[in-house]
């Protein structure tokens, strides 16, 4: 099971936890997932200068039994990602901080610039960050050199669904940092999604956005955990090199030619 | 049965309200309490869309929020309340083209409609959206003309909002807390959901129905106020702070409503409004016994769609002990 920081959790599947119909209904999508992980955000739930407006529902999240990650979600900048990285750990308690720093504000896609500053200063003050990143390898290069122990590439930008939209840039960054805890992060529409991260040997995946908004999100959770699941199960038992030319499972030999 | 014939109500939302006209119209007696007096912008309900749209609820809501809500329009024109039965038109944006197939794909009673018809529905809407989908059977009202019609109503009945807390002096009979958020002490799985909302007047827009634009980061929906008056809304934040509306999502708000129609742009800006709704961890609302009250609570963001089958069960348990579907009870 993966180790983040030092800290073995016990699924490969991490869940956020907006967009869902209720509360009651993100729970039920957790249990049957066996998701081990929930993202919280906190800048929008707190909102404003006094900053504890989300309690009811960060309690509501604490009870789901699960760690939490809590994120910088929504931040534009370093020194917001930063002080509200600050703030989540007030909050929560916790060194761990999922850090974005949008550079889109259209596409959502992550300011390479501002967020290895980010994760420089927050490394800097004991955080233990988790990156959202591309697949940039140099990108995750920085990153590492910054502190980080764990990198997130996207798999397609926040919300789309698109899947693994740059499979050969996500296999070379896997390639290239074999020992780093990668997680592919945001862009999953789809269990087959989850699936083909997994074979590729990420050792988790987190997304949302799929689950919360599907017809009905606990079924669809229970999916992409199975899915998350078979993806490493197939990855762990060394799959065959794809070849190009057909080799019948069965052998030829006593058959008759036909030409 | 005597004893439970005499009802003192805390709150006067759109819950307490219509509680009380159900149960004046049952024979019940009546009495209603809130410290802060007849309803106004210091209750959530003051601030809602008014939008009567079950459908459009039930695409994403549980299913009872669609069976309940189906009563609401007939309910408030027996109170003597405005209901527009215009229906509502849901479009999205050209890009977001998925999210409209998935929405009529999901919603019941909904009729897709092409250019043609849609301009032809909503004239000042030609020519900007492909397709739309209308719900015919939907309605909406001015949530602040319809507290003022019950209000009144009550007040010619010779039940009058008195200014007072309940919940410290008792009263007599059976007590009812519909007071929202304010119950959340004796409510631990009570939260809030803050919303917010603006209104906009403009010279430039008619619109005859509520309008939904669905969009995956800022949905947004327009209720026609008349004369020129639209209330668009509403943010859902997991957050139980009530005032002062944030920059972020007035801005959200305001733009998405630039996307639905630019003449909203040269619109003056009447209000911008922020509360916090309440709810429980199922976002469905509650009858429940608790402490030797009744609490009708969580009424989310329907207040005006559900709170007319809520004050229905709730008058039928007080009046012919018949259990209603969504009561629990809290022994703690």
């Amino acid at each position: 099971m993966p180790l983040f920081y030092g800290r073995e959790i016990m699924s490969r599947m991490m869940l956020g936890t907006t967009q869902y119909p209720s509360p009651a209904i993100m729970a039920e999508a957790f249990g049957r997932s066996g998701a081990g992980i929930a993202t919280v955000s906190v800048r929008r739930e707190a909102g404003g200068a006094e900053g504890q407006g989300g309690g009811a529902f960060w309690q509501l999240v604490q009870r789901l039994g699960v760690t939490l990650l809590p994120n910088t979600a929504g931040c534009h900048s370093a020194r917001e990602a930063v002080t509200t990285a600050q703030m989540a750990r007030e909050l929560f308690d916790t060194r761990w901080i999922k850090l974005e720093v949008i550079g889109h504000a259209d596409t959502l896609q992550p300011d390479p610039f501002g967020l290895v500053e980010a994760a420089r200063i927050l490394t800097e003050e004991g955080f233990e960050v988790f990156p959202y990143t591309t697949e940039d390898v140099v990108l995750g290069e920085r990153l590492l050199q910054a502190g980080c122990k764990v990198l997130m590439p996207w798999g397609a930008p926040i919300g789309t669904g698109l899947g693994l939209n740059n499979v050969y840039g996500l296999r070379s960054l896997r390639a290239q940092f074999p020992d780093v805890p990668m997680v592919v992060d945001a862009g999953l529409g789809l269990p087959s999604h989850a699936a083909a991260a997994m074979e590729m040997g990420f050792d988790a995946v987190l997304l949302n956005t799929a689950v919360a908004r599907a017809g009905d999100p606990a079924a669809m959770a229970e999916a992409f955990g199975e899915a998350v699941r078979a993806g490493r199960r197939g990855f762990e038992a060394d799959p065959m090199a794809p070849r190009d030319m057909a080799a019948p499972s069965t052998p030829l030999i006593g058959k008759a030619f036909l030409e | 049965m005597t004893e439970l014939r005499k009802v003192t109500i805390a709150g006067a939302g759109v819950t307490g309200l219509t509680l009380a006209a159900e149960l004046v119209d049952r024979g019940v007696k009546v009495r209603i309490a809130d410290p802060a007096g007849a309803p106004g912008p210091h209750g959530c309900s003051w601030w809602a869309g008014g939008m009567l749209a079950p459908e459009c609820e039930g695409e994403s809501a549980d299913p009872a929020v669609r069976r309940l809500g189906r009563q609401a329009a007939d309910w408030w024109e027996r109170q003597g309340a405005e209901v527009t039965r215009g229906g509502t038109l849901v479009v999205a944006l050209n890009r977001d083209a998925g999210e409209l197939e998935r929405f009529a794909r999901r919603v019941e009673r909904g009729r897709m409609l092409d250019a043609e018809a849609l301009g032809h529905l909503e004239p000042d809407l030609a020519g900007r959206f492909e397709r739309g989908v209308l719900i015919e059977s939907e309605a909406h009202l001015d949530p602040r003309a319809a507290l003022g019609v019950l209000h009144a109503r009550l007040e010619a009945r010779g039940v009058t909002v008195e200014r007072r807390d309940p919940m410290v002096e008792s009263s007599a009979g059976t007590l009812i807390d519909a007071r929202g958020l304010a119950a959340s002490a004796a409510l631990p799985d009570l939260r809030g959901v803050r919303g917010e909302m603006a209104i906009l007047r403009s010279g430039d827009l008619r619109l005859g129905r509520p309008v939904r634009l669905l969009h995956p980061r800022y949905p947004l929906y327009v209720v026609p106020r008349g004369q020129g008056r639209f209330m668009i809304g509403a943010t859902q934040i997991e957050s139980s702070q009530r005032r002062h509306p944030r920059v972020r999502s007035v801005l959200e708000l305001l733009s998405a409503a630039y996307a639905l129609h630019p003449a909203l742009a040269e619109a003056d800006l009447l209000e911008i409004g922020s509360d916090a709704r309440p709810a429980f961890p199922d976002n469905l609302p509650r009858i429940r016994k608790k402490g030797g009250h009744i609490h009708v609570n969580g009424l989310f963001r329907h207040g005006f769609l559900l709170s007319p089958s809520m004050a229905m069960m709730t008058a039928d348990l007080i009046c012919n002990d018949i259990e209603p579907e969504v009561m629990d009870e809290d022994h703690g």
